[in-house]
């Protein structure tokens, strides 16, 4: 889902950018309000495991690969915000160090993989898991689907952003730009792929970890900021 | 020990484990990530190389790419997977460090922290 320079014109990548930075932004002045400094390394080991995660390239035979990113999992752990900060981190060094998503792509990846990601699951966690005890079952159910649903829309945004390629920049002969494909290839390509395969290593390694936390520290699961401790911090 | 020590542990495990993720697709025969083909496979796939593409896939110059020491990314297999733990490691150590930084720049200062 690591989008290489060269596959979306200046449009969009500069588009995606623009819409990238708000997120960026707001996000550090939530992590301000709501990351205590003893959750710093759980925000590295986050980060860290988003980055190794991704090196996990899982095959479909004969196919194409892809992997499980990790947003909803940081999400679960330490909230929506500051897993658009962990990926991020995690997906811009990928792009510098290792060539993995290009440098015009930073803001379409993060805007994917970090914003949308992050935020989907977590919304789709919270639903599931709304009111429940830390410990209950539709904690680690709740977090499972919303990284089966998260990776799913991001796959999504990501085959949108390829497919209105060949529309947007095309030359005479009718030879696109960019990205080679239409939406009509691109969107059931990724779609599939990622609903058949690749969600559901996403759903089951944010499913385990969590479900090994209710029982290892249940300490390390995020709870929003409740509305008496948001007064208290506003005051 | 604390939970938070046991996922440091499964994280260098999981780096250890890594070159699974190189491994076994070759065992499967399965190619690039779909919108992440080489130039090549791209002129294979469609008959013609973009000409935006052209100009934009050569921007940037990564030190490692693909997780491999430049020149070495069709090195065997063998040699490949010894690079990628290295490329995990280097990888994970930089991640942390800008986190670590970045956190704490960030992060709310509590006075229980203030010690």
């Amino acid at each position: 889902m690591h989008i290489p320079d060269g596959y979306l014109g200046p449009q969009t990548y500069g588009a995606a950018y623009l819409a990238a930075a708000p997120f960026w932004a707001i996000a550090s002045q939530k992590l301000n309000k709501t990351l205590r400094s003893r959750q710093v390394p759980l925000l590295a080991l986050g980060a860290a495991f988003s980055f190794v995660i991704m090196m996990f390239n899982v095959p479909i035979p004969g196919g194409t690969t892809g992997h499980a990113v990790g947003a909803v999992l940081i999400a679960v752990l330490l909230g929506p915000w500051a897993a658009c900060i962990a990926v991020s981190v995690a997906l811009i060094v990928q792009a510098l160090l290792f060539g993995d998503g290009g440098i015009t792509c930073i803001g379409a990846n993060c805007l994917n993989m970090a914003v949308i990601m992050p935020f989907v699951g977590y919304g789709v966690y919270l639903l599931v898991s709304a009111r429940s005890e830390v410990t209950s079952r539709r904690r680690w159910i709740g977090a499972a689907a919303g990284g089966y649903i998260g990776l799913n829309v991001a796959a999504l945004s990501t085959a949108v952003m390829f497919g209105i390629q060949p529309a947007l920049a095309h030359d005479a002969a009718g030879h696109a730009l960019y990205a080679p494909y239409p939406l009509k290839i691109a969107v059931p390509a990724m779609a599939i792929e990622h609903l058949v395969v690749f969600g559901i290593v996403e759903a089951v390694a944010t499913g385990l970890v969590v479900a090994y936390l209710q029982r290892a520290d249940v300490s390390l699961l995020y709870r929003p900021p409740s509305r008496m401790e948001r007064r208290s911090e506003a005051a | 020990m604390k939970a938070t020590t046991k996922l440091w542990i499964g994280l260098l495990a999981l780096v250890v484990l890594s070159p699974l993720g190189i491994v076994l697709p070759a065992k499967f025969g399965a190619e690039s990530a779909w919108g992440e083909w080489s130039g090549e496979e791209i002129q294979k796939l469609v008959g013609y190389l973009p000409s935006g593409m052209s100009q934009l896939a050569d921007l940037w110059k990564a030190p490692l790419p693909g997780y491999a020491l430049r020149g070495q990314e069709s090195a065997p297999l063998g040699a490949l997977s010894l690079s990628y733990i290295a490329s995990g490691v280097l990888g994970v150590a930089v991640v942390v460090g800008v986190s670590i930084l970045l956190g704490k720049a960030l992060a709310r200062r509590e006075s229980s922290d203030a010690s």
